[in-house]
């Protein structure tokens, strides 16, 4: 990968994959069965710098290029799906639209405190009836005197109700038109407005100790100032954020397949059967062949999205394509992971089947597998 | 009190690489291996960034090394060293090692040493005496624990069968050994400021090779591993007798 990495790329995967091994795999199997989310991890990553990676160091953040943060989100992935969901949801949907659309008032205000790992940022966009179809959404904001006064609800919000989180952006209905169009916009809201509360959501197959939230607005009041971005602009800065957030959810996705893939292949050396270790057997050693290839693939056509981004050329139609393979290939290393293990990849005390729970997700969320093809085949049917 | 404490650190495979050999077996093949710092290396660094730390200090790192050491070198700047000097030159021997960098100490003028008890490729563990003989100075080795007071320096060091307390007067040499301080992994920051921090070259000074590479083997291959049941001891004691036969 020296085509896209330099020295301190390297670095940084040596150093999270470091401490991803010695500080998050140990924990990772029980609290994923207790469904807890770790605070003390979360500081631990913000303690290593992992929270605005990309941010410019006059906020507090690390002045990071894209690609460095990509490389740590792959490296905890390759470890533990949770906890990269918890730094890649508050890098890429917390921190990414304040850090882009915020003014400087409400960079200043925001952004040292969350690029710390003692708060964190959610973005709420899904609701009940509003998932693939945002301007479905029902939330709304009617300015009073100089208040926006919210109500409505969200769901499925990463970070949104952790006991660190400090608040959230929402995007909602700020009025609607006369010709019945809506006004789409995003607005800041803070933990302790009285009017917002969270509620943790349980039972998830995956991802089990990262934080889901279901948000809650009831005559919400923020003061006018808290308007991320221009009123009536919620729509393309959600697209924008969306962008951005389908390069960590891919990378979400290779780190997940590598980390299966290391799993199988370490399996497939030590498992005998008659008479010798199976990766000798031609069956799973072209499992594991075709696994490295989709790894490697996958990889080339995220980080290429990175340095696209980062050269500030056009990088949507390549973001939406590795976010589709990348998750996709997820889904199919881990299966052909659990089938390598054979009984035992079905079982909780073995690594591999976390994997192929915690990759589910990654063809649903940040824009489902079918919505990420119509973006790409609208850029090539332009 | 600031202080100045070089940390001479070795660039060496990474403990899960494979070991091969090419040249007729006198070389060690370098291809695909991973490189790291020391690991006992690393812990000497450790102790000096938590010295710089609590009371102050500047910390130079020193690699006799090829240009290729230098992503290990930066790793060092990146855990906390603040300057780095790289003598250019292939680690031939431990006398060639010992002798560059009592060249470096000479012109820094150094208030301690540091060093890992001795690097995990030969394993020879007596470059630390040798800077410390070169330069007249005490030098102490494997040392497990170290304190700083003002000019003293309070050791602890593992012996056979126990542990040494030792106290000395700056400067010394050390080797140093887990558990002197907790281990790091470089952290964001650190490793943006590492890309800014000066490593600077210097050429080794002529010295004459003591020693020769004949051939390296690897050693034998580890023998089957036999699991018995903890409830038929029994068999282990059939196994001992019949198969190993050292009953």
């Amino acid at each position: 990968m020296d085509i896209y990495c330099h020295e301190h790329h390297n670095m940084i995967r040596e150093s999270v994959r470091e401490f991803a091994e010695k500080e998050i795999k140990p924990r990772a199997t029980e609290l994923d069965r207790k469904e807890e989310f770790s605070i003390e991890l979360t500081r631990r990553m913000g303690d290593l710098g992992l929270f605005g990676m990309i941010v410019p160091t006059k906020y507090g953040g690390q002045g990071f290029d894209i690609l460095s943060y990509i490389i740590a989100v792959e490296e905890l992935a390759r470890v533990d799906g949770s906890h990269a969901a918890t730094l890649a949801a508050h890098n890429s949907l917390g921190i990414g639209p304040i850090l882009k659309f915020g003014t400087r008032e409400q960079k200043e205000k925001y952004l040292p405190q969350l690029c710390t790992g003692d708060a964190l940022w959610a973005f709420g966009l899904t609701e009940t009836e509003a998932g693939s179809d945002s301007r479905g959404s029902k939330t709304t904001a009617k300015l009073e005197k100089s208040q926006w006064v919210i109500n409505g609800s969200k769901i499925f919000i990463t970070n949104g109700s952790s006991p660190i989180t400090a608040g959230v952006t929402v995007q909602l209905i700020s009025d609607v038109h006369k010709d019945g169009r809506k006004e789409i916009s995003t607005i800041l809201v803070e933990r302790d407005t009285p009017g917002f509360s969270s509620m943790t959501m349980h039972g998830k197959m995956m991802w089990r100790a990262s934080d889901t939230a279901q948000l809650f607005f009831d005559d919400c009041r923020v003061p006018r100032k808290n308007m991320l971005g221009k009123r009536g602009n919620g729509s393309k800065i959600m697209l924008s954020t969306l962008d951005s957030g389908r390069l960590s959810i891919a990378a979400m996705g290779l780190g997940c397949a590598q980390g299966a893939y290391e799993l199988a292949l370490n399996y497939s050396k030590e498992r005998k059967q008659f008479g010798r270790a199976i990766s000798k057997f031609q069956a799973i050693a072209f499992k594991l062949a075709d696994m490295a290839t989709k790894i490697e693939l996958a990889r080339n056509l995220l980080y290429k999205a990175c340095w696209l981004k980062q050269k500030r050329k056009p990088f949507g139609k390549e973001a939406a394509m590795a976010k589709l393979y990348c998750s996709e290939i997820a889904k199919e290393v881990a299966d052909e992971a659990v089938q390598i293990h054979g009984g035992y990849g079905l079982m909780q005390e073995y690594d591999v089947e976390r994997f192929y729970r915690d990759q589910r997700l990654l063809q649903i969320g940040e824009g489902t597998s079918e919505i990420q093809r119509l973006v790409i085949s609208r850029y090539i049917l332009k | 009190m600031s202080i100045k404490i070089l940390v001479c650190i070795t660039h060496v495979p990474d403990t899960t690489s494979k070991i091969s050999f090419t040249d007729s077996d006198t070389k060690f093949d370098k291809n695909g291996v991973q490189y790291i710092i020391g690991p006992y290396d690393d812990y000497a660094l450790a102790r000096a960034v938590e010295i710089k730390e609590s009371g102050g200090a500047s910390i130079t790192v020193l690699n006799v090394g090829l240009a290729e050491t230098e992503p290990t070198i930066r790793k060092a700047l990146a855990i906390g060293a603040d300057e780095a000097i790289r003598v250019n030159a292939e680690p031939v021997d431990s006398f060639f090692v010992a002798t560059q960098i009592a060249e470096v100490a000479k012109e820094g003028n150094y208030d301690m040493i540091l060093m890992g008890r001795e690097s995990i490729d030969f394993n020879s563990g007596v470059v630390h005496g040798m800077v410390g003989e070169m330069l007249g100075l005490p030098s102490f080795s494997p040392v497990m624990k170290l304190e700083l007071n003002g000019e003293e320096v309070s050791m602890t060091r593992e012996i056979e069968g126990g542990k040494d307390h030792l106290k000395a007067k700056l400067p010394i040499v050390a080797g140093c050994q887990e558990p002197i301080a907790e281990w790091r992994i470089p952290n964001m920051r650190g490793i943006m400021t590492a890309r800014t921090k000066p490593l600077n070259v210097k050429e080794p000074v002529s010295v004459e090779q003591h020693v020769k590479t004949e051939k390296f083997e690897l050693p034998p291959p580890k023998g089957q591993c036999k699991l018995v049941d903890p409830e038929h001891p029994e068999e282990l004691i059939k196994l001992l007798q019949n198969e190993a036969k050292v009953l």
